[in-house]
């Protein structure tokens, strides 16, 4: 180990005797990192984003339903639960937030129009954390109460039905026995959201209401429950498990929305391989630069052998010479990114650009979102690679013949 | 004690469809502390046994011992190792390291061998001295004349006082005076530490300072005689 301080010297002064190659270099590494991390910030800012919205509709990270529920919302498979048992469950359990909620499809009319929704038959106070509608961005007024006896709509959804806060709309879905559940609704509120999907899709009415329009009593057809990081549910999932029996299936939002799950695990995977694809770039500029480095002083390798230094001496020499450079460009690299990044983080309008990335759960903000685990990984895996690509000229130089080298001419 | 052994070694170069015998069943034994100077004609092959001895080149046949131990069949390693740790180079070429000032080449053999800051400082320091760059020090080697250099070259190989010295031409870019006063520093090595000298020389006034002077002939020793030094 004590070399090491001597092979570190001599690589960075033979780093800076041809220093304009060297900022050359430099300036490559710097800019790969930069788009490396810019880029994935814009990325993981997208992906978030649409989680986001996506856990939002669902919402929650953990959800229990009746097994059937999930392939027929309909409401006969609903969890056979009251509101006081689902308290005496999960009421002091220290779940960041939970609510049980009547989901189910329904048709609501205006006296023009009708449109295929989603029910939400929800606790205004309980739902607050979980919904995607900003209650005091709401045209009228949000739900009062699980009592409520009116109805909040998408302002999309009242462009379609061509109708208006204060004006009916007729609410029609199907009781556990097949029959027409049907009830009158003045429309209290008109709410507005990142997608227009979800304005056009979603309509809210309190679920005490909900329960006496559908006739189930005090059930509901989902709990759901809120954790502290979309990335790891799993502390609440075995907690949810462990208050539940087999008659409930428990999932992760990940199961319920499986293509924003998959996207999730996919996103990851395409981090790496951006990092990758560009550090491939980077490397034939850094193998060259290598290559050049010790073709140019073939002698100065063959007296440090005649010297006395082993040939793994020159191996590590060079490989340092590679790991700095690299590490002085990822550095650079960082900070600028970290400085780009940064200012945009209050969000892009891609508006201009971004018409019609809704059909992809994408909203017309980017909010780029710079994590330290993408930045570290960016780095780790370019210095990684960096190792095995200076490896190649490391080795050659290495495997000098002392008296060949020192008596190379040119 | 025998410092160098070499039995019976050859050495061949092709060069172009012509083979070179460099070295032509060559055997030669060196005791410690013996001043030896080679000399022939350029291409005589004193430069090749020079090589042979510091394991830099591995002879095709025969058998190299330097310190008792067999040089031809070592390791790169090994070699490494012992040249290290018993012997020092001068070169004929000035075969500094660019990128290192007068000191830090001076300081290059010590560091590898792990050799402390200070007793690196004091010793290199007081070598650049007796070497007459002191001043020089800090410069590169870019900064130094072709004299300057070699010098610097010289220190490097006997600061860390190795047992055994190789040196091609060491007094080659230097003027009259400067060539003498690194003999003079050689001989005073060879005589207080018994540092054994193996010179590779055209120059006469570096012939004077040898005991014995072996003359050779495409290859092979033609003459070695003892002589008493200046």
């Amino acid at each position: 180990m004590r070399i090491v301080p001597v092979l570190g010297r001599l690589a960075w002064r033979y780093l800076w005797r041809n220093h304009r190659r060297t900022i050359v270099m430099l300036s490559a590494i710097t800019v790969g990192t930069w788009a490396m991390i810019f880029m994935m910030a814009l990325t993981r800012g997208m992906v978030d984003q649409m989680i986001a919205d996506g856990i939002s509709v669902i919402p929650g990270h953990v959800l229990v339903h009746d097994p059937d529920f999930l392939d027929d919302p309909s409401i006969g498979n609903r969890v056979k639960l009251d509101d006081d048992e689902l308290e005496a469950r999960f009421g002091d359990a220290g779940f960041t937030a939970w609510a049980s909620r009547v989901r189910v499809p329904a048709i609501v009319t205006s006296e023009r129009e009708s449109r295929g929704v989603t029910l939400l038959g929800i606790d205004p106070v309980a739902e607050q954390s979980f919904s995607f509608v900003d209650y005091a961005a709401v045209e009228g007024r949000f739900l009062e109460g699980v009592d409520d006896n009116g109805i909040v709509i998408g302002a999309k959804l009242a462009n379609t039905l061509e109708t208006r806060v204060g004006k009916r709309v007729v609410l029609m879905s199907q009781d556990p026995d097949n029959d027409i559940a049907d009830r009158g609704f003045r429309v209290v509120g008109l709410f507005h959201a990142n997608m227009e999907a979800y304005e056009d899709g979603y309509v809210f009415i309190g679920k005490r209401t909900a329960q006496k329009m559908l006739r189930i009593g005090n059930e509901t057809t989902e709990v759901v429950f809120l954790g502290d990081d979309y990335r790891n549910v799993e502390p609440v999932y075995d907690k949810v498990v462990a208050a539940m029996d087999d008659a409930f299936r428990v999932s992760r939002w990940t199961e319920v929305d499986t293509y924003l799950g998959t996207m999730l695990k996919t996103m990851d995977g395409f981090m790496v391989v951006w990092v990758v694809v560009v550090f491939l770039a980077l490397s034939f500029g850094l193998v060259n630069t290598l290559v050049m480095a010790v073709f140019e002083r073939v002698r100065e390798i063959g007296l440090m052998l005649a010297l006395g230094m082993k040939p793994s001496m020159i191996l590590g020499q060079i490989i340092i010479e590679s790991m700095l450079l690299l590490a002085v460009g990822l550095f650079i690299g960082d900070v600028l990114a970290y400085a780009t990044v940064r200012p945009l983080e209050s969000g892009i309008d891609i508006s201009i650009v971004g018409e019609g990335m809704e059909m992809f759960g994408m909203s017309s903000m980017l909010y780029p979102a710079l994590y330290l685990k993408d930045v570290v990984m960016a780095n780790v895996v370019v210095l990684v690679l960096g190792f095995f690509a200076s490896l190649s000229p490391a080795w050659r130089a290495s495997r000098y013949e002392p008296v060949e080298a020192i008596t190379k001419v040119g | 004690m025998t410092a160098v052994r070499c039995v019976d070694i050859c050495k061949t170069y092709v060069q172009g469809d012509e083979d070179i015998k460099a070295l032509d069943h060559l055997s030669i034994e060196i005791e410690k502390g013996e001043f030896v100077c080679l000399m022939s004609p350029s291409g005589g092959g004193k430069t090749t046994l020079l090589n042979a001895i510091g394991g830099l080149d591995i002879p095709d046949s025969g058998e190299v011992w330097v310190a008792g131990r067999r040089v031809d069949q070592m390791s790169k390693g090994e070699l490494a190792d012992l040249r290290l740790a018993n012997i020092g180079f001068v070169f004929q070429a000035y075969n500094l390291i660019p990128v290192l000032t007068a000191r830090e080449n001076v300081e290059f053999v010590m560091q590898v061998q792990g050799v402390s800051a200070r007793a690196r400082r004091e010793k290199s320091m007081a070598i650049i001295e007796e070497v007459g760059l002191k001043g020089l020090e800090d410069r590169r080697p870019a900064e130094m004349s072709g004299g300057q250099q070699q010098r610097v070259a010289v220190a490097r190989a006997i600061v860390s006082r190795p047992a055994l010295v190789l040196a091609d031409e060491p007094t080659a870019n230097l003027d009259s005076h400067t060539s003498d006063d690194l003999m003079a520093l050689f001989t005073e090595l060879n005589e207080h530490h018994k540092t054994t000298f193996v010179i590779a020389t055209h120059d006469q006034r570096v012939m004077r300072y040898a005991k014995r002077l072996v003359r050779m002939l495409d290859g092979r020793i033609v003459e070695d005689t003892l002589q008493d030094a200046a």
